[in-house]
């Protein structure tokens, strides 16, 4: 072997062995971090704008959101978000009243169907808004949901 | 015994995976009754599920999510799929379950 | 017009505290009652409370029941149920049919005592005899868990609560009727006075559920509460609200009162543990 394929090995057996490596060290996250700043903000807007940089949302009857209109106790308030659209990276769920109004992100894959539902907690009579990123965009459907507090029931 | 229970079942080519997890989702803002403290926050953040190995969904939580959570999605799947879901929590807690798609 | 006789003969049967009439005859008034109040409601239908009687949230409950919080609870209690004792017995051991599928036994009136036993009071005096402490009917816990466990099993089948021929039976079970019907606290409200007389009304956010059915789905996972609620827990919430002095859980008392309510729920199911606000 001439010095010059001797090099030339060496650099591929370097390039090889670095990548290797880097395939070797795992990193502890493979997936983004928790938001904690987004969970912190307290101004629906605010919230809104941190999430996707900007307050362009467009109201959608594509966005399916089922919550009840009075919610029989605040402290499980069932909701489900589906959506016809196409390659939908992601659904968040903001509610207005609440003390940090984004309350849940769905981060989909491509193998996702776009549907998810959870029961989340509300304080307060407040306009749900279920978001979803479709293509860039994002697209919305909004419900307001009565919170009545106070009976014979405790 | 494991803190989540779950379903995932599958129909015309897609799963739709069922699960609730039993988690105090404390939001930090509640007092003791007893000694007017405010009773530390304890939620899970980030719930992640994966299908034979390959990443789903990720979910990102805050601690508006009821209590003993509930959550569902869908993916497109098969019967047999080896489902993983597991959960971490501001604590530093965690737990996860396997299980097969029906 | 029918019904306004009808409530004044509901009325004047039950304030009469002497035994006017038999406990079949009662029972057959008391179904009467809401049979007229709520035409549309199927009778088995009333296992399911409030949500027999009241379309939208039977819509949010049913959402929930698809998968509910107290699943988690029914594994715990299965697994407290088989867990044997410091002296290597079981709550098997102190049921008939191994403890599985026995909730609509009870409340039953134990001649051998005088007493009305309850199921939660079983599962504490089994605990007793086989030298173990009891546990707490409050707040959840592994009492709720157990009991919870136990309804589970019982799914499907049916109240028969039976009134032996006996005099101390009988009282046992008017004393139930009459607290159910006396009017108590600041507040000056019965039972009856919200699961009689205003079920189906609005009661500030609150509908009162019909009185037919109470028993069969507790312990009830309560969402305000975030955890099983045991049916003597429940009362002594219900006598806070209208400020009384609760009675103790499964203290004689009470123990009537479930008589009377089961009771009136003869040939309802037994759908325990239930999801409820």
């Amino acid at each position: 072997m001439n010095r010059r394929n001797f090099l030339k090995n060496s650099l591929m057996t370097a390039a090889t062995v670095t990548t290797f490596a880097g395939l070797m060290i795992k990193p502890k996250r493979l997936y983004a971090a928790w938001p904690k700043i987004s969970f912190d903000i307290t101004d629906l807007n605010d919230s809104i704008n941190n999430v996707y940089g900007h307050n362009d949302l467009n109201e959608s009857s594509e966005v399916m959101l089922k919550a009840p209109d009075i919610a029989e106790n605040g402290a499980i308030v069932p909701l489900n978000v589906k959506t016809k659209l196409k390659n939908v990276e992601s659904i968040m769920i903001f509610v207005e009243n609440n003390p940090q109004p984004l309350s849940s992100g769905y981060n989909l894959s491509s193998r996702s169907v776009p549907t998810v539902g959870t029961r989340i907690k509300m304080g307060n009579t407040s306009k749900v808004i279920a978001a979803v990123k479709s293509n860039g965009k994002i697209y919305t459907a909004s419900k307001e949901v009565k919170v009545t507090i106070g009976g014979c029931g405790g | 015994m494991s803190t989540i229970k779950l379903r995932a079942k599958e129909s015309k080519g897609v799963v739709t995976v069922k699960a609730i997890i039993k988690h105090p989702m404390e939001t930090g803002q509640r007092k003791n009754k007893k000694t007017g403290e405010k009773i530390p926050a304890h939620f899970i953040q980030q719930v992640i599920c994966k299908a034979n190995n390959d990443e789903v969904i990720t979910i990102n939580w805050g601690p508006a999510v009821s209590k003993n959570p509930y959550l569902t999605f869908a993916y497109l799947g098969s019967k047999g799929d080896a489902i993983d879901l597991t959960w971490e929590d501001n604590q530093g807690n965690k737990d996860s379950l396997q299980s097969e798609v029906k | 017009m029918k019904s306004c006789f009808h409530k004044f003969l509901l009325i004047i049967l039950f304030t009469n505290v002497t035994a006017f009439a038999s406990p079949e005859e009662d029972q057959k008034l008391f179904r009467d009652h809401f049979e007229n109040r709520f035409p549309n409601t199927e009778f088995s239908d009333y296992k399911n409370g409030v949500y027999s009687i009241d379309a939208s949230s039977r819509e949010q409950w049913e959402s929930i029941e698809d998968f509910p919080p107290y699943e988690l609870n029914i594994d715990q209690g299965e697994e407290l149920f088989n867990q044997p004792f410091k002296n290597g017995n079981t709550y098997a051991t102190c049921f008939e049919n191994s403890g599985i599928a026995v909730r609509q036994n009870y409340p039953y009136f134990d001649e051998s005592t005088n007493q009305v036993m309850t199921l939660e009071l079983a599962i504490n005096n089994c605990r007793k005899r086989n030298g173990e402490k009891p546990l707490s009917y409050y707040k959840g816990g592994p009492m709720a868990d157990i009991s919870a466990y136990m309804a589970y099993t019982s799914r499907g089948n049916k109240f028969d609560v039976k009134i032996p021929n006996s005099q101390e039976a009988l009282d046992a079970y008017e004393a139930g009727k009459k607290l159910y019907f006396t009017k108590v606290g600041q507040l000056n409200f019965s039972c009856a006075d919200c699961h009689v007389y205003q079920t189906g009304s609005k009661l500030r956010a609150d509908i009162p559920s019909p009185g037919i059915g109470h028993s069969t789905h507790f312990p009830a996972y309560r969402s305000g509460a975030g955890r099983l609620v045991t049916l003597h827990e429940r009362f002594a919430g219900c006598l806070n609200r209208v400020r009384a002095k609760p009675f103790k859980a499964q203290n004689e008392e009470y123990r009537n009162l479930e008589y009377f309510i089961s009771y009136m729920s003869n040939g309802l199911e037994i759908n325990g543990p239930g999801s409820r606000k």
